[in-house]
């Protein structure tokens, strides 16, 4: 293992000289992706960002130290690894060849650097569930970090094939043995926990995240000859695949890795161990505070301006943030009542309810299919969101965009509230491209003693379909309240700017 | 001829009706779908206008609405019963003018000229006693119960003029109108239905198991995502309750979300919808809450309005077409229909 490291190293500076070229490549490869069959780039977290790059890409080259079951001999497995190098030398040769012809063809304003960054994206693994490459190397990346893969369950429908779909069932911690030597325990309960559902909701699972983590921080010691800053990056990689296999990554979740890592590999290499963990620790707190605590307040701050007595607020779901801004108002004698819209298969809105009926607050409880019989009278509707993208749209629990659009038919203003460190760089119109199908089983369900969806796997041309978030336009949302001040749906990628100029 | 025999084995008939419509509406009695009430409904009509004693059309036409009061306010969600009343109105008005020899079209026909002349129609008082009347309104009655037989067929019969291959078809809850439009059309060409659920009934579940039998490529989805899966529609074909006179529909719950839904992707809707659902009521009707609780824990149960509306009411601009057992119309049109099977004169009974 030792020589492995060893030589994973040398390529990685090799890979450091020519990080740029690498860049264009992978920028381009993402788009040739679908086509390629044989030569897939290695499937990264969804998370990771160019300073993750030379790590995920040392991956690339090293086929041989992956144990495979050994039917190819020697000779067989240096061919592939020959072919790979001679085909990588050529598509980097066509590449710089292509760019120079389009540098000389194109003379476009050369913007600051820092401005008008490439972000280059890889397509994140969790989407190409349709391409057979990129599943391919996902296993193999899996078996080298000893996670084992979890399996799609029951038939998928069609549009969505290019997702997973896995059963509760069936959890990955079965598979694992015990116990398990290469992930961190605290690991393994979060991910039991976000696969049957335990811990969900954005806020929840981030701060989950990021108490695990502590967890590993503190248990964690420097092997020898090792540094802490790269060391801890490379353990942290399995947990994050292990995570990402029990439930996919959220937006907040990613954006936190992506800061974790980013603080981990700007630790000083003389600084002393214990030193190190414990700014490690604090600048985790200090994110909590800041991005989830603090921006909470700010936000409730903010919306209580726009809540008056006599108001009928409508919520959807349990949002943590929503339900915070509610009991807020209610603190401060605001006169107001709530109507609480629920959706099966979740039902999340009972617990909401829970929580407003336990302060005080009228409520009225319906379901999703109510929303225009109950919205003639209601005066704001508040909603949480999972996430913001780069073009303007709210990702939501799915519902969020119908509730948005009977509002706009009523003329009734929608407000979503979201903290800054949900905003995400990525870019979606429909809530097909990039989703969650959760387990098709939640659908059936016993009326009148008759379950009609029992043997639903039986009937070869029917399908169930659980979705768990869609994308609202910004022409639905009349206003977005961050801890950064009220801002339009709009405005969302200048926000990202300044995050990332401040950064 | 035993009399009161008769009579009595008429009431009992119509205490039977009444009593199924009552469970019918809270869930407790059989469920039974629109075309089956509105064929009971006309041969208790039948039976009425054979049996009871009346010697004059006014006479009949009060015996009838009567009775269709008292069978409207046992279950007044339940509009069917009230159109055929009206129909059967209708048809004993006709059979009445062609006894007497006079044209249709001029008695119908209100013209401004008439209005502002004769001060009206309704100097007609119906006292004239014809001998065949009895016998004819049975005969009209008749002829409106084949109609009714074939009201499904008729509409299925359409299904392949509007559906073409590899289309995408949503639709929502359970309408036996629809499931007969779609299993016609699929017995020629391929297309994908995503079916919404529908909660808290879930009626949905029986409508894609059935369609799933039938060979269909189904596909079940929470209401919450009906306006996620939208943009991949070509098209939503939904059943309806009732269809109002201004055009509009009183369907399930969740239509309006789903015609929104359709409205804002540019998707065409269409109701399958008899003739017999035509109703004359116009605008928003009270709406009617069921008694079903959704697993809310007892203790806050308490302190919580819960709401659970039936029916849904969507407004004309959201419809694309309707399809019904005498051909396709727009929107616009119903009122047209409107007149050509009820008498101005029995919208309220």
């Amino acid at each position: 293992i030792k020589e492995e490291k060893q030589r994973l190293r040398k390529e990685k500076k090799q890979q450091k000289k020519n990080k740029e070229k690498k860049d264009e490549k992978a920028s381009h490869e993402s788009e040739k992706k679908k086509n390629k069959e044989e030569k897939p780039v290695s499937a990264a977290a969804p998370a990771s960002q160019p300073p993750t790059q030379p790590s995920t890409q040392k991956a690339v080259p090293a086929p041989a130290p992956v144990p495979v079951p050994v039917s190819e001999t020697p000779a067989l497995a240096d061919k592939p690894a020959k072919t790979k190098a001679d085909l990588k030398a050529e598509r980097r040769a066509r590449q710089e060849a292509e760019r120079a012809s389009k540098q000389a063809a194109t003379s476009k304003p050369k913007a600051p650097p820092n401005e008008l960054q490439p972000v280059v994206k890889r397509l994140p693994e969790h989407v190409q569930v349709d391409n057979p490459g990129v599943l391919k190397k996902l296993a193999k990346k899996l078996e080298r970090q000893q996670i084992p893969l979890r399996l799609d369950y029951g038939y998928k429908v069609s549009l969505f094939s290019h997702l997973h779909q896995y059963s509760r069932k069936a959890p990955l911690t079965q598979q694992l043995s015990i116990p398990s030597t290469v992930i961190h325990p605290a690991i393994v309960r979060l991910g039991l926990q976000y696969s049957q559902g335990i811990v969900a909701g954005s806020n929840a699972r981030s701060v989950a995240l990021l108490h695990a983590f502590k967890q590993v921080i503190r248990d964690y010691t420097t092997p020898p000859n090792e540094e802490l800053s790269r060391d801890l990056v490379n353990k942290l990689k399995p947990y994050i695949s292990f995570l990402s296999q029990c439930r996919p990554l959220s937006a907040s979740m990613g954006n936190a890795i992506k800061y974790i890592k980013k603080e981990i590999s700007n630790i000083p290499s003389q600084c002393k161990e214990e030193e190190a963990k414990r700014k490690l620790l604090s600048c985790i707190d200090c994110y909590i505070d800041e991005k989830i605590i603090l921006a909470a307040k700010a936000i409730a701050k903010s919306s209580i301006e726009k809540i008056s007595n006599g108001d009928v607020i409508l919520v959807y779901g349990c949002s943590s943030l929503v339900n915070h801004i509610l009991c807020e108002a209610f603190e401060k004698n605001i006169k107001f009542r709530v109507i609480v819209v629920d959706s099966r298969p979740r039902l999340e809105g009972r617990e909401a309810l829970r929580r407003l009926v336990q302060r005080g607050i009228s409520c009225t409880y319906v379901l999703i299919s109510a929303v225009s019989y109950i919205l003639p009278e209601v005066s704001k509707v508040f909603l949480g969101a999972h996430a913001l993208l780069a073009n303007g749209y709210v990702m939501s629990r799915v519902g969020t965009s119908q509730i948005a659009l009977v509002a706009k038919a009523f003329n009734v203003p929608v407000l979503v509230c979201c903290e800054t460190y949900k905003f995400c760089e990525r870019v979606q119109t429909d809530s097909f491209v990039s989703n969650e199908l959760d387990d098709p089983d939640d659908l059936i369900v016993t009326r009148k003693g008759k379950t009609q969806l029992e043997h639903w796997q039986d009937v070869p041309s029917l399908g169930l379909l659980n979705l768990v978030y869609d994308v609202t336009p910004p022409d639905f949302v009349d206003l977005v309240i961050t801890d950064l001040g009220m801002i339009p749906c709009t405005s969302v990628p200048v926000v990202l700017r300044v995050k990332n100029v401040d950064q | 001829m035993p009399g009161p025999d008769k009579e009595t084995d008429l009431t009992e008939r119509i205490e039977a009706f009444l009593s199924d419509l009552k469970r019918g509406g809270s869930g407790t009695g059989p469920l039974r779908g629109s075309a089956e009430t509105a064929r009971e409904t006309t041969a208790l009509l039948r039976r009425i206008t054979a049996q009871a004693r009346w010697s004059s059309a006014g006479d009949l036409m009060e015996i009838i609405r009567k009775e269709g009061r008292r069978i409207t306010a046992a279950q007044p969600s339940e509009t069917t019963v009230g159109n055929m009343i009206r129909r059967v109105l209708k048809i004993v008005r006709e059979e009445y003018a062609r006894s007497r020899g006079s044209s249709e079209e001029t008695d119908q026909q209100e013209s401004l000229h008439k209005l502002l002349t004769s001060g009206g129609l309704s100097e007609e008082n119906f006292r004239q006693h014809f001998a065949t009347l009895k016998a004819n309104v049975i005969e009209a009655i008749n002829e409106l119960l084949t109609e009714l037989e074939g009201t499904t067929d008729n509409i299925a019969m359409q299904a392949l003029e509007h559906i073409h291959s590899n289309e995408v078809i949503m639709t929502i809850g359970r309408s036996r109108t629809v499931e007969a439009f779609l299993k016609d059309a699929a017995r020629k060409r391929k297309f994908h239905v995503i079916v919404a659920e529908c909660a808290p009934f879930c009626q949905g579940h029986e409508m894609a198991t059935s369609l799933s039998k039938a060979g269909i490529e189904t596909t079940v989805i929470a209401d919450a995502a009906i306006f996620a899966v939208m943009s991949r529609v070509n098209k939503v074909i939904i059943g309806t309750q009732t269809v109002l006179a201004n055009g509009g529909l009183r369907a399930v719950n969740g239509t309006h979300t789903l015609a929104l839904a359709a409205k804002h992707h540019s998707t065409p809707l269409i109701v399958c919808a008899p003739m017999f659902k035509l109703s004359p009521q116009v605008g928003r009707l009270s709406s009617l809450n069921s008694q079903f609780t959704i697993c809310i824990s007892g203790e806050i149960l308490s302190k919580v309005n819960v709401h659970c509306p039936v029916f849904d009411y969507v407004p004309p601009e959201l419809i694309t077409l309707f399809i019904s057992n005498i051909g396709g119309h727009a929107p616009s049109y119903i009122y047209r229909l409107m007149s050509e099977l009820y008498h101005p004169e029995d919208h309220e009974l």
